[in-house]
């Protein structure tokens, strides 16, 4: 498979992306910011960082660049897109995830590992991760709090969006469990179509037991799926 | 001519530096404070002679795409 990995000016995790992604057995190339076009891609990845220095909102300005047009063009053709952290922040900015990211309630940068209940299975970005699992994976972001209206927020939850939710170490969602105050505990979601996700944990920085925690591979493994039953419907 | 854009927290968002400053203001002895809401200002330098009509237009259109983030905040545009 074929990874496109984003980079524009301050990014910082895309060669964490990239290296994961290798480490996992495909292929990914970096696409920086200026680019128009996105070539030959499966999948795209919209990585951590501070773009553009986070200046006036974190992902504000990154949103308008040309990149940015062939990933929602991408995404508008069921390409799928995952948003890691400011990914997940630019995302959000430029419309293709509904809600936004605001300051953590604590005021506070938070740097550290936490747990993640999987919502939900039923997605191109959740499907391989085994039932149950929690999974131990790293954050960190000072603007992760994810908002959403009330009505955005019924939508997410009628149609199955919420992918992953911050939870003790038994899965249970509780207060203290929530590093940043998101709403419902919220870390990651997609959109309607389900084939753009976003989540402020880097399941990148969790690929290989050297690093402390290889369950951020579930995430990945469940997109290499996607992709596979996708080559195999084409081929059909 | 200068644009004047001031940009504030919707009111169903958590603010959490304007609930800080508020109990800072309490602790200070400030009484009878309801709220903080912490925002920003934008000032944007315009050409002299600019129509005023279309630059109130131009730049409504760009604090709703840029300068601000409509799912989480207001803002006010003064042109003068």
């Amino acid at each position: 498979m074929n990874f496109a990995v984003l980079q524009f000016p301050a990014s910082n995790c895309d060669q964490d992306a990239v290296h994961a992604l290798q480490h996992l057995g495909h292929s990914a190339r970096l696409v920086w910011h200026k680019d128009a076009s996105l070539g030959d891609t499966d999948c795209v990845i919209v990585p951590g960082g501070f773009s553009y220095g986070d200046y006036l909102r974190c992902g504000a300005i990154a949103r308008f660049s040309p990149v940015m047009q062939a990933v929602k063009q991408f995404a508008d053709n069921g390409g799928l897109v995952l948003g890691i952290c400011n990914g997940f922040q630019v995302l959000t900015e430029a419309g293709l995830l509904p809600g936004a990211l605001i300051r953590n309630r604590d005021l506070q940068f938070h740097c550290e590992n936490i747990f993640l209940k999987t919502a939900t299975n039923d997605s191109s970005f959740t499907s391989q991760i085994p039932v149950g699992k929690i999974l131990r994976v790293p954050i960190a972001h000072g603007e992760g709090c994810y908002f959403a209206d009330e009505e955005t927020l019924a939508q997410l939850k009628a149609n199955n969006q919420i992918l992953w939710q911050y939870c003790d170490a038994t899965g249970n969602l509780t207060d203290t469990a929530n590093p940043n105050g998101a709403l419902q505990n919220i870390a990651g979601i997609c959109n309607e179509k389900r084939n753009v996700a976003g989540l402020m944990p880097h399941p990148e920085r969790a690929c290989e037991p050297l690093l402390g925690s290889d369950d951020g591979k579930w995430i990945f493994e469940s997109i290499f799926a996607a992709l596979k039953n996708k080559t195999v419907a084409q081929a059909a | 001519m200068k644009a004047k854009i001031i940009i504030t927290p919707k009111k169903a968002v958590v603010d959490p530096q304007g609930i800080t400053v508020k109990k800072a203001l309490e602790h200070m002895g400030y009484s009878g404070v309801t709220g903080v809401h912490i925002g920003k200002y934008i000032e944007i330098d315009l050409a002299a002679g600019t129509d005023k009509a279309a630059a109130t237009k131009a730049i409504n259109d760009a604090a709703h795409k840029l300068l601000s983030n409509p799912v989480i905040e207001d803002y006010k545009v003064e042109i003068e």
